[in-house]
Parts: C-alpha cells; structure tokens; sequence
C-alpha cells in the first residue's frame, strides 16, 4: 500500500534535483550533492534489480514473444532441428484451432470449469473462515489442518483422489455401492458428466484453503463495535452477517475471485493427473500440452496457448485497471 | 472475541426486560437463529476437519497396508497393528537394481532443484526487492507492474517456448535447466513478498546508519538484511514447496531420463503402469507430502504472515 501512494511524490520530487544537477554542481554544492546521491541511487537500483530483469526477460518475456512467432509457423517436433527461428509465416495454425470443434469444447469446458471451481472453493473459503472466526481450543490446530490440501504436493493428492475414486478397490465406491445402495460403482474420472463434475470438486477441496486464509485474515480486520451495536439494535445473526460483515467482505472476495479464475482458468496440473484430460475435460491447457507432446504440433499449441493467454490478458487488465486503483483507495 | 461467550448469557438474561418491547418475538428470532448457527458452526468445522483430512489419512493407511488386504477389503478405514506393512516404503525406496523403485534417486534430485531454487532465487530476489522498496530508479514503477503481470501468467504459454528452446540448445533433460526455469518463474513473487517486508522496516534505521558513514551495501548487509531476517525464512519456505511440488516443468523437461525424475514425476508417470503396486505408490506420495507438512508446521505462522501480508488492505 504505501508502495505505489508514496511512488509519484518520491519520483517527482526526484527528477528535479537531477535536471537541474548538472550545471549547478559547481556551485551549490547542496543542491548538486543531493543530484549525485540520486543519480547514485538510481545507478544502485537498476544494478541490485539487473539480475532479477535479467532472467524474467530472458526466460519469461522472450519465450513469450517467442509463442507469437511460434504460433504463425508451421512447426513440429520431428524437424524443429532444421528449421530456423523465421520460417515461413502461416495462418493456419489459428484457422485450424478455430476452425475445429475440440477448441470451442475445450474454451466452454475451462469456462464451466474456472467459474464453478473458482466459485464453489470461495464459497468454501467463506463458510469455513466463518466457522472458524469465534476461538475455541484447538482452532489454531484446525486452521492449519484447513491449509493442507493447499500446501501439500498436486501429484500426491491426485494420486490419492484417484484411488480413492478408483472402481476396483476405491473406497467412495466400496462405501457408495455397500452403504448408499449405488447399482454399480462409478466411474468418477473416466465418464461423461461425472468426471467434470469431479475436477471441479476437487479444485474446490484444493484451493478452498487460500480463500479461507484471505477472508479470516480480512475477518480479523472487521471492527467487533459495528456487530456490537447491530445486536443491541436487534439484528439477528444472519442480519449482522447480511449488512455489517458481509459487505466489508466483498472488495477481499472480489479480489479473491479474479485472481482464483485466473489460477484455475490456467490450471493445468489438477486435470492433466486427474483425467488426462479424458472424458469431456479438455481444458485449454491440458489441450495445449498434448498438442505439443503426443502430436509434436509445435505451431498448434503455440497458436492455442496464444489464444488462452489473449483471454487471460483480457482478465489481468480488468484486474489492474479496475480493481487496483479501487483497492487503492479504500 | 471473548465477548461472544460473555453476550449469550446477557442476553438470556436481559430479555424479560426487553420482552415489553413491542416486538418480543425477534428476540426468539434472534435466540432460535444463534442456537441454528450454534449447531451448524460445530457441523461445518467437524465437516470441512472431515473433507480436508480424509485424503491424507488415506493416504498413509493404504501406504502401510498389504495390496492383497486392500484389494480384498477397499473399505477398511483402519489397520490393525499385527497387519501393519512397511514393506512399501521399502520397495519405493529401493534402487532399481534391487526391485525397488529408486525413490531415493528421486528425492535427492527433488530436493537438489528445490534447494538450488531457494538458494538462487534468494540471491537474486534479496537486492531486487531492496531495490524496488527503497531505492527510486527510471523505470521503477514499471518493473513492479511487469512482476505482478509475470505473476499472473499461464505457466503453460511458457511451456511450450522453453520445451522447444530447451530441447535446441541440449539442456532437456538437466536439472539445472529446471531450476533456471523455476527461479525465472519464482523471482518476481518472491520480491513481491520481500518488499512489502522491507516496505515495514523504518527508513530512519538506515539513515542513521548512514550519517555513521555505513555504505550502501554495509546497511543492506548489517540493518536491512539481519531486520528482515522472519521474512526471509518465510520467503525460503515459500520458495521451497512451489519448487518441491512443481510438476508440470519437471514432466516437460525431464520425463525421457528415469535416472533425473524428481519425486512428483516419479509418481505421475508410475502411477499408469501395472506393473507397479497402489500401495508402493502411496508410500511415495507420503513421502514426498511429509517434507511438506513439517516445513509447513514449523513456518506456519511465518508463511501464513507472508501469504496474507498483501490482503489485509482488501
């Protein structure tokens, strides 16, 4: 926060001195010392932030310009070792992601995905911090045992959602088929409407734990006087929830529902090991590695991860431009 | 929030006075709603204690059971101590040569890439940050908006550049090329979090160190540095479980060579196979989560101070 409120002051009142350093030098010794202090300053932050631009550039931002120039090639893995870095430019690529059915499927199952997921781990989020807001013993033990599925390592907790759904010997369908009278074990992960349904509970399991730590810490924010005085008023619980906690709540559950649509419309992992991308959940990001791997279409998953980041840019400029400079004024 | 414990009481006791009140039935409103909430907060907490527990309990049950008893019985959610196998862990960790399968392999170089990650990461995010909290340079406003952008990026459009830069210039397939990798990704959060440190420590500490004639790099090194210290730690275990858990990456660049698989590799590219047992796999999995869960323990206040550090503003 008083980062960027402190930054225009500190820049203005910085160029100054600088411009007018050079010929007075001499003769203000003031004026021309706090002009080398900058210029000193200056000199010190570009060199201590060099090494870190150094790798974003060369490791982030040049692969990326790199994708746009992928993405317009007809590139595959069996002859990139003899192609050059500008071969012929096509468009082919993108009349092929458009022009085929499996995109458009892909874009509404990540669209049905990201929304439900992003909604359902918020509204988790938000029922669990509430739950958890009142001490009682043990609740720093239960907070940090709420973390875990946030913290724990993807390919350990797939594997066990796997098995634990798996038909065979799963446990869900051992107690579903002997205990809740299922006909026949299901197939959470390998049939139609199941499987989706099932990624998406499990982004909700897995992500719940970073709304809950966002809204308790907001909660803990919430001044205790404002609940105090509604319920001498008469409010009831469910009131004071409605008009006094709630909306100090929404700009940290906005927040929080941007940034979770973005990690989950990008989320690649949770699927890839869950389904592989089976049975109707072909996210955009799964569809772009096995473009890349099992076809070797270079130039086809460049074109689709293009056409995800541009959507994804869409998202992250909304959040800069609208929710930022509002967050800053609160 | 004591005063939730205390207010029950005063309530009960202060509504005969209030039941003059032209509008008595409210208060049991109010009283049926509390004892509602009341019931279901102790549902929810058991319920979410539930959700969020079972898989790993599951885990570490099926890791010490026999594959024949969990086959013939997939219900049982208990073992009983006679039937306790460790016979997993030994078959995960085993070399290969030996009918194992070479998990110790795996964990060091997990733990190779995730250390270098945190020791590079810090080395480079450690001046950044300064730089960025406190120092005002041409350009300094735009490095911050280009970390957040970075950030918020999809790790898959930089998927396939790197797989195709990698796979030309011969580093697939090294773990170093994986950690350039992670740290390129790592850097930018990891000075975000370290500036909104340095952005608490009082510049007036510096400035007296300063006018004692301490040089730049002597304030970083003998105030900013040792101030920073809780923040630091947190930034190191942060750093270490994004790389320790990293898949995606690990599955592009090292999937062709068994011998550099890292521990969550070893496990997604096993798990397919028949030949290698449920069980087996589920004694990696608990290996490769319990460094996880101490580290998380032991920090959990320092990360949870780091995670959150951002949005107490919202």
């Amino acid at each position: 926060m008083s980062g960027p409120a402190s930054e225009p002051a500190g820049q203005s009142a910085g160029t100054a001195p600088v411009t007018t350093a050079p010929d007075s030098a001499g003769k203000e010794p003031g004026r021309g010392n706090r002009g080398t202090m900058r210029r000193a300053e200056a000199r010190a932050g570009l060199a201590l932030i060099s090494p870190t631009l150094v790798i974003v550039v060369v490791m982030v931002v040049v692969p990326i310009l790199w994708t746009v120039l992928l993405a317009f090639q007809r590139l595959r893995l069996l002859n990139l070792r003899t192609t050059g870095l500008f071969g012929a430019f096509t468009l082919d690529n993108f009349s092929n992601v458009f022009g085929s059915g499996s995109f458009w499927g892909s874009l509404v199952t990540t669209l049905t995905y990201s929304v439900l997921g992003t909604g359902f781990a918020i509204g988790l989020g938000l029922v669990a911090a509430l739950a958890l807001r009142r001490p009682f013993r043990g609740r720093n033990l239960v907070r940090a045992a709420m973390l875990l599925p946030y913290v724990a390592p993807i390919v350990a907790v797939t594997f066990a959602w796997t098995t634990m759904l798996n038909p065979q010997f799963g446990v869900v369908n051992f107690w579903g088929t002997s205990l809740l009278g299922w006909d026949e074990p299901i197939a959470f992960l390998s049939e139609r409407p199941a499987a989706l349904i099932t990624v998406i509970a499990f982004e909700a399991w897995r992500s719940f734990p970073f709304a809950f730590l966002f809204l308790t810490a907001r909660l803990q924010a919430v001044p205790g006087s404002l609940e105090e005085a509604a319920r001498v008023d008469g409010a009831t619980v469910s009131q004071r929830f409605r008009y006094i906690v709630l909306p100090q709540l929404l700009p940290t559950i906005a927040v929080l529902a941007v940034l979770r649509f973005i990690w989950t419309f990008n989320s690649f992992d949770d699927i890839y090991l869950l389904t592989g991308g089976g049975a109707g959940t072909e996210v955009i990001s799964v569809s772009v590695f096995n473009s890349l791997t099992a076809r070797g279409d270079i130039g086809g998953a460049a074109a689709q991860a293009l056409v995800l980041a541009a959507i994804l840019a869409v998202l992250v400029g909304l959040y800069l431009w609208r929710l930022a400079p509002r967050e800053e004024q609160s | 929030m004591t005063t939730t414990a205390r207010t029950t009481t005063p309530t009960t006791t202060a509504r005969p006075a209030a039941a003059t009140s032209p509008t008595p039935r409210r208060w049991s409103h109010d009283t049926v709603e509390t004892r509602v909430f009341g019931v279901l907060r102790v549902v929810v907490i058991v319920g979410l204690l539930l959700i969020t527990l079972f898989p790993f309990y599951y885990m570490v049950l099926l890791s010490v059971r026999p594959l024949d008893q969990v086959v013939g019985d997939p219900g049982a959610l208990a073992v009983a101590p006679a039937d306790l196998d460790l016979g997993s862990y030994a078959a995960v960790l085993a070399p290969t040569g030996s009918g194992g399968q070479g998990f110790l392999v795996f964990m060091a170089n997990s733990a190779l890439v995730a250390l270098g990650t945190v020791a590079v990461t810090l080395l480079i995010a450690l001046p950044g940050a300064y730089a960025v909290s406190r120092l005002r340079f041409f350009g300094h406003r735009q490095v911050s908006v280009l970390f957040l952008a970075v950030y918020l990026f999809p790790a898959i459009l930089l998927a396939v550049p790197l797989f195709v830069f990698f796979t030309r210039i011969g580093l697939r397939g090294s773990l170093a090329g994986l950690l350039i990798v992670y740290v390129s990704q790592i850097v930018a959060v990891s000075i975000y979090m370290l500036r909104n440190y340095f952005d608490t420590v009082p510049v007036s500490l510096e400035e007296a160190a300063a006018i004692d004639g301490c040089s730049r790099l002597g304030i970083m090194r003998r105030i900013s540095l040792p101030l920073a210290m809780p923040a630091i730690m947190a930034n190191a275990l942060f750093v270490f479980m994004i790389a320790w858990n990293e898949f995606l990456f690990a599955l592009l660049f090292l999937v062709e060579q068994r011998d550099r698989w890292t521990v969550s590799l070893g496990i997604s590219q096993l798990a397919g196979s028949i030949e290698v047992p449920t069980t087996v796999l589920m004694a990696g999995s608990v290996i490769v989560t319990v460094p996880i869960i101490v580290l998380f323990f032991a920090g959990e206040r320092l990360l949870v101070e780091g995670l959150t550090a951002g949005a107490e503003k919202g």
